[in-house]
């Protein structure tokens, strides 16, 4: 049984992790609607629009759990993260107002040509800053660069975040989020037509994907070293990272399989893995180099009082979820696809593709 | 401009920005559960309509909310990081309640806004039940944790550091109840006000509509409701602030001495040099009543403490001032409307009432806005009240004048855009249009 303060942190990867899956995947939607083209241009924007519309101010709130587990369990590392990476922070955070706003104005806005590309240009610009921000965040934090001494962040406000290695990081979440993205919605899509264009574009932001995972890994020698040195050390290491490659090589396989629901699977899988393994890189450290997970912890109380509400509210959270997602997303909506079958609308589209062929 | 200047008006005005989306998020909810529920009874599609453009409504601020809301949750870290470090453990209890609440309301908005057609018909008001309650039970625990910056407890000072932490106690302070109950009602108030002005605007248009007959008959009610509540819920409020925050008590009643027998002063300017408030109308003993149920009890001046430890006098007493007036002009209004519609039995449509109506729209803003800074503004120079100094809490970062700046020109924007889409989309947009064009919303993107 892992200690109080161990399990807190872990709901709070957790959180992160449904944030990445879900939201990220929204985020992931805005980059694909800069990037519409082709004849179907205006079907690719709707098919965004109608995937994120019902469920994206739901996502968004899994960033507020994770802040919110953040402040009350750990306050230390709030205080010294909010400190060091104030400007991140900040651009990140016009970038979810922008999104989130600009996003629900095109919806409710004049129905006019004009008026619909302005706000979705505002939207998918803001869906391309916010996670590149937002991974430029996460690779400070990771690097070891944000130095505390008795609770006062002394590395500055620039010097853990204005380095390559964040950067790299940051344009590792924003491929990540695309990538998922596409897949979902090769599974969302209606038609076989659209549905080959977000294979094809999941397919592109896979190698995207591959290539940026080799960056940061090179940068990680001098931008990171400690997570490196973890990563080689830890006893999950080795499994975690072969994993991880067999969910990234297992995801490519399926999406030119055209095996939609399990590529799905195998994506999300993927991401949930790399979370994992910067976690057990960086553990039992919450902000490298100063600042553990007990030491940051605040008094037991607190915690346990904290997981109780957790407790409480995952009994309301995870059914309501359910029932949102099962309406809008159908009964699909949490297959993996092994079953024996895939989606109904898969086997249509193959039956098709091989006519066509 | 100094840094912490700029962190205080940068956190004030996200406060005053997200305020107003809040308490839609929590009234809006209301009024369209009453209109859909009376569809639900009588099948007049009038009030399915109304609850449909209400909704339309509702989806534009309630994503503003979010997001402003967002943009609170790291201010608290990003402009307060002393001040985190010290409450978060002790507080940190109801915003993560709130964090749930949060996700209620998000996952069955969603449910509401776009499922008109895919659940059934009980469903989906229910799924409205949940909105409202989530919002509601959401501003409640936000309110919670404000109300211990106003009264902390739940903890026990040691070598200046908070020990013996009980985040339950801390939860239920003892200005828990009467923050939250106020504010929630002040956001229905509000809420039926700005609605029923609206409605009444467009009733002097286009007289006889059936639509905005129904939806004014709503938010009026609403309106007379609350209005009569409200007061209620103020004297308790002051009664609390009077025992547990005697020198905000003070600020907002511009008293500068102890006394007995305190008056009650009806406007009048606090002039802190000569230490005493000009120009007020003053009911002899009447503060003493209302804030200790005794005409000749000792009310606590300012003067307790230093004047270092004083909040802005001038400031916090007008504030009340314009607070209290907003409220009894609606309490008057409200009181008005009610006895027109029992003396005719039908909705008082008198186009003077009407105009009332349309004049009184922004009251029940103003009056949550004044509100605001009373509390907030009272409780200086205090971010935990007698404990931690506002300014110690606040971060080293410097240039914060360039993010005060920055949110302030982006809501600028997000505020008249919100505006412009009420009037052009919402309000003004013609009734053919409303049946559909909502559950397509987010379809037909070119």
């Amino acid at each position: 049984m892992p200690s109080l303060e161990v399990l807190i942190a872990g709901i709070m990867l957790a959180a992160l992790v449904f944030y990445a899956l879900l939201a990220g995947a929204d985020f992931g939607g805005g980059v694909w609607d800069l990037l519409a083209r082709g004849p179907r241009t205006s079907q690719q924007r709707a098919l965004i629009a109608g995937a994120i519309g019902p469920i994206w101010e739901a996502n968004h709130v899994w960033l507020i759990l994770v802040i919110v587990l953040l402040f009350t369990a750990f306050p230390p590392a709030f205080v010294a993260i909010m400190t060091a990476l104030h400007i991140p922070l900040t651009i990140m955070l016009v970038g979810i107002v922008l999104r989130g706003a600009a996003f629900t104005f095109r919806t409710y806005d004049s129905q006019a040509d004009a008026v619909q590309r302005r706000w979705s240009r505002v939207f998918a610009i803001a869906s391309v800053v916010t996670p590149v921000m937002l991974g430029v965040c996460i690779g400070a934090i990771a690097s070891g660069q944000i130095t505390v001494v008795d609770g006062v962040v002394t590395s500055g406000f620039f010097a853990a975040w204005l380095a390559p290695f964040p950067w790299a990081v940051g344009l590792f979440a924003l491929v990540l989020f695309a990538f998922l993205a596409a897949v979902y919605l090769t599974v969302e899509a209606p038609d076989l037509a659209l549905r080959e264009d977000f294979r094809r574009r999941a397919l592109g932001a896979a190698v995207a994907v591959g290539a940026l995972a080799l960056a940061v890994f090179l940068l990680s020698g001098a931008g990171a070293p400690r997570i490196r040195a973890g990563l080689i050390a830890s006893p999950w290491a080795a499994p975690l990272q072969v994993a991880t490659a067999l969910a990234a090589v297992g995801a490519i396989g399926a999406l030119w399989r055209r095996h939609y629901l399990l590529a799905r699977a195998l994506a999300a899988a993927q991401i949930t893995l790399i979370l994992l393994g910067w976690a057990a890189g960086q553990f039992p450290y919450l902000v490298e180099p100063n600042i553990t997970i007990a030491e940051a912890a605040a008094p037991p109380v607190t915690l346990r009082l904290l997981l109780y509400a957790l407790a409480a509210g995952a009994l309301v959270l995870f059914p309501s979820l359910y029932y949102l997602y099962r309406i809008f997303k159908g009964p699909d909506v949490f297959s993996i696809g092994l079953r024996g079958a895939r989606s109904a609308a898969a086997q249509r589209d193959e039956a098709r593709h091989a006519n066509d062929s | 401009m100094s840094d912490f200047m700029a962190a205080r008006s940068q956190m004030a005005m996200s406060l005053a920005f997200h305020i107003i989306f809040a308490a839609v998020g929590i009234g809006m909810p209301l009024l369209m559960l009453i209109a859909e529920g009376l569809w639900l009874r009588t099948r007049d599609d009038v009030y399915l309509t109304l609850a449909k453009r209400w909704a339309k409504g509702t989806a534009i601020l309630f994503a503003v909310g979010a997001v402003s809301g967002t943009v609170l949750s790291f201010e608290l870290g990003l402009l307060w990081p002393g001040f985190m470090r010290f409450a978060g453990p002790i507080i940190g209890m109801p915003f993560s309640l709130e964090g749930f609440a949060f996700f209620t309301e998000a996952i069955f908005l969603g449910i509401y806004l776009y499922g008109w057609k895919r659940v059934s018909a009980l469903a989906h008001w229910l799924t409205g039940a949940m909105v409202a309650i989530s919002g509601a039970v959401s501003g409640v625990f936000v309110v919670a944790a404000n109300a211990w910056m106003n009264t902390p407890t739940g903890f026990r000072m040691e070598n200046g550091k908070p020990v013996d932490i009980d985040p339950i106690a801390a939860m239920f302070n003892p200005s828990w109840f009467q923050q939250t109950l106020h504010m929630t009602i002040a956001s229905y108030l509000a809420t039926g006000a700005a609605v029923a002005g609206i409605h009444a605007f467009l009733l002097l248009r286009h007289p006889r509509d059936r639509f905005h007959r129904r939806a004014l008959a709503i938010a009026l009610t609403v309106l007379a409701v609350t209005a009569v509540l409200q007061p209620i819920s103020g004297d308790h409020s002051a009664k609390v602030v009077a025992e547990t925050q005697p020198v905000k008590l003070a600020a907002l009643e511009g008293q500068f001495i102890t006394e007995r027998g305190a008056p009650l002063r009806i406007g009048g300017i606090p002039d802190p040099a000569s230490q005493t408030t000009r120009y007020a109308l003053e009911i002899p003993g009447g503060l003493s009543f209302l804030a200790h149920g005794d005409f000749s009890a000792e009310v606590k001046g300012l003067e307790i403490v230093p004047p270092e430890d004083r909040p802005n006098t001038v400031v916090v007493h007008l504030a009340f001032q314009i607070m209290v007036a907003a409220g009894m002009a609606l309490l008057g209004l409200g009181l008005l409307s009610a006895l027109l519609a029992w003396r005719t039995r039908r909705l008082p449509d008198q186009r003077w009432l009407l105009w009332l109506m349309v004049l009184a729209s922004p009251l029940g803003f103003i009056a949550i806005e004044a509100g605001w800074v009373v509390t907030e503004v009272g409780r200086q120079p205090w971010v935990v009240y007698g404990l931690v100094r506002t300014a110690d809490a606040v971060t080293p970062m410097p240039g914060l004048a360039v993010t005060f700046v920055t949110f302030t020109l982006l809501y600028l924007f997000l505020a008249a855009v919100v505006a412009w889409l009420m009037w052009t989309q919402i309000i003004t947009a013609p009734a053919a249009d409303l049946g559909h064009g909502h559950e397509e919303a987010g379809h037909a993107v070119a």
